[in-house]
């Protein structure tokens, strides 16, 4: 059996006497979509900050690979893209410039052709010399996906990407997503949108006060007993 | 008996045999007379925020290395003793400096760091009470705790050369000449300020503590 | 990618969105000319007094115009997240923090290289007086303000009174550097002996060297969560 992407051994998080993770267990095998689902609160933005490094855990092991996260350099952080409810992005730079920028300290390639092609996927092609300035809240949520994918990451993280979406940019994080799974990308989504989290997903979690209250295939699970434990875990 | 309330008790007989030997013990000073007694206190408190300032360098480092929050509670709590006897040092500076050179304020090189130290840990706490999250606070201000103590010596050294080079440096402020009876008077002053400053940390770490258990509890509630 | 890559990587994207905002240097080299002019009401037009107090208000100048820019550059890294972006790319952290020095510095050189000229002609006086040695003061100073400038503007920006924080943590701390820097001026202003500034010289290298250090060694475990 092949390492999983990642493995987390007894993980808990403690800001001074709060404890936002009380000891996580869990396996993440290569090309799962795991969506995370759970009241405000629970610890899922602590988890996700842990499983792309943000934060250190203060207890517990995480291991990439089987490597433990510890002993990794900087630049293994080139394998996550993180797609967060902030846009990551600079106001006063166009759409392309953006990439470019994010392009180059990434060390990567045929940058401006690689912000093309991710721009002419989001559908902003037309947009790319516009300030991101002039953006409406859809566009910059495009282009912040077109950012998060200009390396080619091979794990994406999403924090609450859904949030205050209009259609367009919805179907579009929607087809992305599909695409990216379709493609064996490990993907990690915290979110409040059952039916998307739902229908996107191959594994279901839900976080309740720092723990995992459910965790399961979501062959195993039908989305009527999945929405009810979640009203549980809410309540 | 718990070792703090042994060194409270402790305190209770030595303050009043620190204020006898400063007062009755040492010698009524020649050309100052009784303006001298100042003195001990004024370097005894010097040398307690001193300190201060560097327990909480140590223990903002260790906060940055270890991750633990206790390490800023001490860095919190030190500050603001080292803060209160700073403010000390440069009330009781001005009267002995009128005393001595008739003027309450020479831009002497000791006093003026002191008042810049005093700005530098102001400026640490009015940060902290700025802050809301806790490790963000934390974290921020052990920057500021390190960054701030070791500029200490060189605003020390910057200020000696401004007075060597552009005003003459007339008054050598000093212990050089000290009576013996003088200097035992200041070294009790010095054990018994040191021992104090230990039983304000106590009580000021614990204080730090219970706020952040009360701040988890509303948080959880 | 290379450690100095990621710097100029940041620098080139900072002076790009300067280029096309010009809200920095702009408002700060209005902001120096002001206090040039405004300092100016302290003493008699013509008197000899001036001399010695014009090192101190060029400076002044300077370091009122670079609080101004330092928190509008910060904010720019902390609007939208994208400091944290910048963390989760897979460079250094530190490399990412000088970068953002070199920028505020060549903001703050902008904003000098403008000011000196205009400051030089009102008020008659010759800061070059010292040549190289007046240059290296300016490199220096603008260093030192540049370094722990960035740092604190970083942990103001992030404080719940934002730009409030910044000059009450900066000012004291660089008491050496102003110092230096001034004194330094008015030995060339005043047409004292040039070895007379060796000392401010070395107080600022000094000064230079050691929170360069220092702040390359804490960076990492501050900016982490």
């Amino acid at each position: 059996m092949p390492e999983p992407i990642f493995r987390l051994d007894n993980v808990k998080k403690r800001y001074g006497h709060t404890e936002a993770l009380k000891g996580v267990t869990f396996e993440l095998a290569e090309g799962d979509f795991m969506s995370v689902f759970g009241p405000n609160g629970a610890g899922k933005s602590t988890l996700l900050k842990i499983l792309s490094t943000l934060t250190k855990p203060s207890e517990g092991d995480i291991f990439f690979k089987g490597t433990p996260i510890k002993k990794m350099k900087d630049d293994f952080r080139r394998h996550f893209g993180v797609i967060s409810h902030q846009p990551f992005l600079y106001e006063n730079l166009s759409a392309f410039e953006n990439l470019v920028f994010y392009g180059r300290l990434y060390g990567l390639k045929d940058v401006p052709a690689r912000a093309d092609f991710l721009l002419k996927r989001v559908e902003l092609l037309a947009r790319k010399h516009d300030r991101v300035r002039a953006f409406s809240r859809g566009m910059l949520q495009r282009l912040s996906i077109a950012r998060a994918l200009m390396h080619d990451p091979d794990i994406i993280l999403l924090d609450e990407p859904y949030t205050g979406l209009d259609q367009h940019a919805s179907l579009v994080l929607t087809g992305i997503l599909k695409e990216q799974f379709s493609l064996k990308k490990t993907i990690v989504m915290v979110t409040h949108n059952l039916p998307r989290g739902y229908e996107l997903a191959s594994r279901i979690v839900v976080v309740k006060g720092g723990k995992f209250t459910l965790d399961s295939k979501k062959e195993e699970i039908p989305e009527k007993e999945f929405e009810e434990i979640y009203m549980q875990a809410v309540s | 008996m718990s070792k703090e309330k042994i060194l409270d008790a402790a305190l209770i007989i030595l303050v009043p045999f620190g204020l006898y030997m400063a007062f009755i013990y040492a010698p009524v000073a020649k050309s100052l007379g009784p303006n001298q007694k100042i003195f001990y206190f004024h370097v005894a408190s010097a040398w307690i925020s001193f300190f201060a300032f560097f327990v909480t360098f140590c223990t903002s480092i260790l906060y940055l290395m270890k991750d633990d929050f206790s390490f800023d509670d001490i860095a919190e709590s030190s500050a603001e003793i080292g803060l209160l006897f700073c403010t000390i040092v440069l009330t009781t500076g001005p009267v002995w400096g009128k005393a001595a050179w008739g003027a309450w304020w020479t831009w002497d090189p000791r006093l003026t760091t002191t008042a810049i130290l005093w700005f530098i840990y102001v400026g640490y706490i009015m940060l902290r009470k700025f802050i809301d999250e806790d490790s963000k606070r934390a974290r921020f201000a052990a920057a500021v705790g390190i960054i701030g103590f070791i500029d200490v010596p060189i605003v020390f050294f910057s200020i000696r050369i401004w007075k060597n080079t552009i005003h003459p440096n007339v008054v050598q402020k000093g212990g050089g000449g000290l009576h013996p009876m003088m200097l035992h008077a200041m070294f009790v002053a010095l054990l018994i300020f040191t021992l104090l400053y230990f039983s304000l940390l106590i009580k000021r770490v614990r204080l730090a503590r219970a706020r952040r258990r009360f701040a988890a509890l509303e948080r959880a509630s | 990618m290379g450690y100095f890559n990621t710097v100029f990587c940041i620098f080139r994207k900072d002076i790009l969105e300067e280029f096309k905002s010009k809200e920095v240097v702009n408002s700060m080299l209005v902001f120096s000319l002001l206090v040039v002019v405004v300092f100016s009401f302290i003493f008699e037009p013509g008197s000899d007094m001036k001399n010695e107090v014009v090192g101190g208000i060029l400076w002044m100048s300077f370091v009122f115009a670079g609080l101004l820019g330092l928190n509008k550059s910060m904010m720019t890294e902390v609007q939208g997240g994208n400091l944290q972006a910048l963390l989760l790319s897979p460079v250094d952290p530190s490399s990412i923090f000088f970068g953002k020095v070199l920028s505020n510095f060549t903001f703050m050189a902008m904003v000098e290289i403008i000011t000196i000229p205009i400051f030089t002609v009102l008020y008659n006086v010759n800061v070059f007086a010292g040549g190289a040695l007046t240059a290296s003061v300016f490199f220096l100073g603008t260093y030192g303000f540049a370094v722990l400038g960035t740092l604190f503007s970083l942990i103001s920006v992030n404080t719940r009174t934002r730009e409030v924080m910044l000059p009450l943590l900066l000012l004291p701390i660089l008491v050496p550097v102003i110092l230096a820097s001034v004194q330094s001026l008015n030995i060339f202003v005043l047409g004292h002996d040039h070895a007379l500034a060796y000392p401010w010289l070395k107080i600022l290298l000094i000064f230079d060297i050691i929170f360069t250090a220092v702040v390359f060694a804490v960076f990492d475990f501050i900016v982490e969560e």
